[in-house]
């Protein structure tokens, strides 16, 4: 009983967070500059904070993640960063030969005020960025917003500083394909190729963080969406952003610089967000669907028919990221499955009224809160229990206290590794969710059968 | 050794009263040391006669750890001990970690260590308290008495109540205790009368009312105190008059801020009743 102290009484806090359904904004950042080809992040700020960065994305990935840090000492945080980045800047092109350098900021160093893009014009005038090579950056304090909030500010960064509206128009879409895994990036790409549709996926980390093992290192392994492509980015027919928090900042960015147009979506996890995600790219490319993702489509369809007896009416609870549990609740509420506790550590008032929407038909009472962390989810499951909890990691406290099966989702996942390679968006994706589901559903059930109804067919 | 900070409003004449008091307790033969909580660098240049030394985070910066403590201290009017913290440029960095910073490595170097023999350390501390750094003279037992520079004017008395707010929350975690406030007389009217209010209210006394006088400015565009430049004018005599009766103090009290209100009403009280 490791959570023995959780009480089943809320009392209303104010300013204590107990076990956040969150984390750092640098960390979101950090794993989108992974998804440009040959970029090397860079930590602005003290080494704690770069090294913590770098393990929370190795412990998921299990993949090393490299990135530089301007380390900070105590003159830097008096006089500001200026010299450590400029210096930085200096050592990383000579020394590694990223074609991208992205800085993002920390708690410290956005305190203190550094003004980066003055930094970075300072160390290109004095010619420490060699031709041909780029430095961006993106602004990520902590104590603002999440993750999410940190991987949406570098994608952004990425448009501010590549795109150009510039240039003839192209037959192609943008395709941002938001805070997901790099297993997940590739099925989307799977799926835009399926349409015929050509796309240019930003940020990319599938052959990222997901590369084989081949006894050899190296350092800008051969994934990642090319800067050239970046700067092609405003000639694009639209914009298609997966995910409102992660992607949509983006996308609006790309909308008012360079006049792509944009179509804001949620994250294609399920049945209904995979039909609005292929219908989008349909109309928006003027192609028929093929048979082979209305295939897909079936069969995702023909498990929710198959095994419904066994989803109808089970309760769960939920804790990740809004830009998931949003399609994720709606998925499960299209199988007759009742989300009724929903938690998020990023704040946002529009997922809690998302998230009512999406739940008005389930005949139970459904708490919500953004901004909440896996305390309150767990005094709400002690208040009344689910039947399945859906989340990362840190929620196998909670299952195991009280005794609930726990489906890996999200970020982190530091103790499995079918994130790394199995997608969850999509329809295949939908499938591959749905048989976790079922299987902690229906382990539990053969473990708590008595003789008399132990089921040999199910 | 007697541990005082001197705060204010910026631009009242906190570094000017701190030094020329300062020169007032050198005559006495006490030994002071000043140190300077501003990122200008400026609240010694009259006991020093300019500005001429390298400040405690410059020397930080170039020298690395390495510091000794003849690096950043220098020997100013009657003896007095000279730091400056200094500081960033305008608009880059952290001020306030530099005197956190800076006062820190003071300590290390052992510049308050009883070997020192000093009797007097004063803190001359920037402005508002903008942040936790400025506030870093209160903190942890440093200065245990403060002063308070303070004119008639509205918005130095509503800095001085700011203060006091400050003073609450480390006297109440610490031992720093309020020793008075002194008044910098711009000629407003009714100044000594509500000034010395204004001080009952907040449960302290005003210490003392410095009249202006254009010596001052003279003694320094001379980059001296008026003590040092024109020892025999009546307003050496008033700064000695300070040093004295801060010798003297033993009224150290825990203020009680005024409401905004109460602070306003005080003002149209005195300040319309010339």
């Amino acid at each position: 009983m490791l959570l023995r102290h959780t009480t089943a009484e809320v009392r209303e806090r104010t300013a204590l967070t107990i076990n956040p359904a969150k984390t750092c904004q640098p960390i979101g950042a950090m794993y989108a500059a992974l998804g440009i080809h040959r970029c090397l992040p860079h930590s602005h700020g003290s080494q704690g904070c770069c090294a913590y960065h770098r393990s929370a994305l190795s412990r998921h990935y299990r993949e090393p993640v490299m990135a530089g840090t301007s380390s900070f000492t105590e003159g830097a945080s008096v006089f500001g960063g200026q010299a450590n980045l400029i210096q930085a800047i200096h050592h990383l092109f000579a020394i590694y030969d990223p074609e991208v350098i992205a800085i993002h900021t920390t708690c410290l160093s956005e305190t203190i005020g550094d003004d980066i893009p003055q930094i970075i014009a300072k160390a290109r005038d004095e010619g420490k960025v060699p031709p041909g090579r780029y430095v961006i950056h993106a602004n990520t304090p902590s104590y603002v917003g999440s993750h999410v909030t940190g991987f949406a500010n570098m994608v952004k960064a990425m448009v501010e500083y590549f795109a150009t509206a510039e240039g003839p128009r192209e037959k192609q879409i943008n395709l941002i394909p938001g805070y997901v895994e790099p297993a997940d990036m590739e099925e989307i790409s799977r799926m835009v190729e399926e349409l015929g549709i050509r796309a240019i996926l930003f940020p990319d980390t599938s052959k990222v963080l997901n590369t084989p093992q081949t006894g050899r290192y190296t350092m800008y392994p051969p994934g990642g969406v090319r800067v050239a492509d970046l700067k092609r980015l405003g000639h694009s027919l639209g914009t298609v952003a997966l995910g409102p928090l992660a992607s949509g900042p983006a996308a609006r960015t790309l909308d008012t610089r360079c006049k792509v147009p944009c179509e804001i979506l949620d994250l294609p996890l399920g049945l209904a967000a995979t039909d609005r995600f292929i219908d989008t790219l349909r109309q928006i490319a003027g192609v028929a669907v093929p048979d082979s993702l209305t295939w897909e489509r079936g069969r995702l369809l023909d498990v929710i028919t198959d095994m419904h007896q066994y989803f109808f009416g089970r309760k769960v609870a939920l804790a990740g990221d809004p830009d998931q549990l949003i399609p994720l609740t709606e998925f499960l509420v299209d199988i007759d499955m009742w989300p009724i506790h929903m938690v998020t550590g990023t704040p946002g008032k529009k997922f809690e009224s998302r998230i009512r929407a999406l739940t008005r038909e389930v005949p139970h009472p459904v708490n919500v809160q953004a901004g909440g962390d896996l305390f309150l989810l767990h005094q709400w499951i002690k208040q009344e229990p689910v039947d399945l909890l859906i989340g990362n990691t840190y929620l196998k406290y909670i299952a195991r206290d009280e005794d609930i099966p726990l489906v890996r989702f999200g970020f982190p996942i530091l103790d499995r590794i079918g994130h790394i390679h199995f997608p969850t968006v999509g329809y295949r994706g939908g499938v591959r969710l749905l048989e976790r589901i079922l299987d902690a559903l229906l382990d539990r059930q053969d473990r708590d059968a008595p003789e008399e109804r132990f089921e040999l067919v199910m | 050794m007697r541990k005082i900070a001197i705060y204010g409003k910026g631009g009242i004449g906190k570094s000017t009263t701190t030094q020329n008091t300062v020169a007032g307790l050198a005559e006495m033969g006490r030994k002071v040391m000043v140190v300077g909580c501003d990122p200008k660098a400026d609240s010694t240049r009259l006991l020093l006669g300019g500005l001429a030394q390298k400040s405690v985070l410059d020397t930080l910066r170039e020298e690395g750890e390495e510091v000794d403590l003849e690096d950043i201290r220098r020997l100013g009017f009657g003896a007095t001990l000279c730091v400056e913290s200094g500081g960033p440029e305008p608009g880059v960095g952290c001020a306030g970690r530099g005197i956190i910073t800076s006062i820190n490595l003071l300590e290390q170097l052992g510049a308050f260590s009883p070997s020192e023999n000093l009797d007097y350390v004063f803190y001359d501390v920037l402005g508002d308290v903008v942040c936790g750094g400025f506030a870093m003279p209160i903190r942890e037992g440093k200065a245990q008495e403060i002063y308070i520079v303070v004119s008639g004017e509205m918005m130095a008395m509503y800095a001085a109540n700011n203060i006091c707010k400050g003073i609450v929350k480390f006297a109440e975690a610490g031992g720093v205790r309020l020793g008075g406030l002194i008044c910098n007389s711009r000629k407003v009217d009714n100044e000594r009368e509500m000034i010395q209010a204004l001080a009952a209210r907040l449960g302290t006394q005003m210490i003392h009312f410095l009249p202006r006088d254009n010596i001052v400015q003279r003694a320094e565009i001379n980059r001296k105190t008026v003590i040092d430049f024109d020892p025999a004018h009546p307003q050496a005599e008033e700064y000695r008059l300070l040093a004295r009766k801060i010798e003297a103090n033993d009224m150290l009290v825990i203020p009680k801020p005024l409401k905004t209100d109460d602070l306003e009403r005080l003002l149209l009280e005195y300040g319309l009743s010339g």
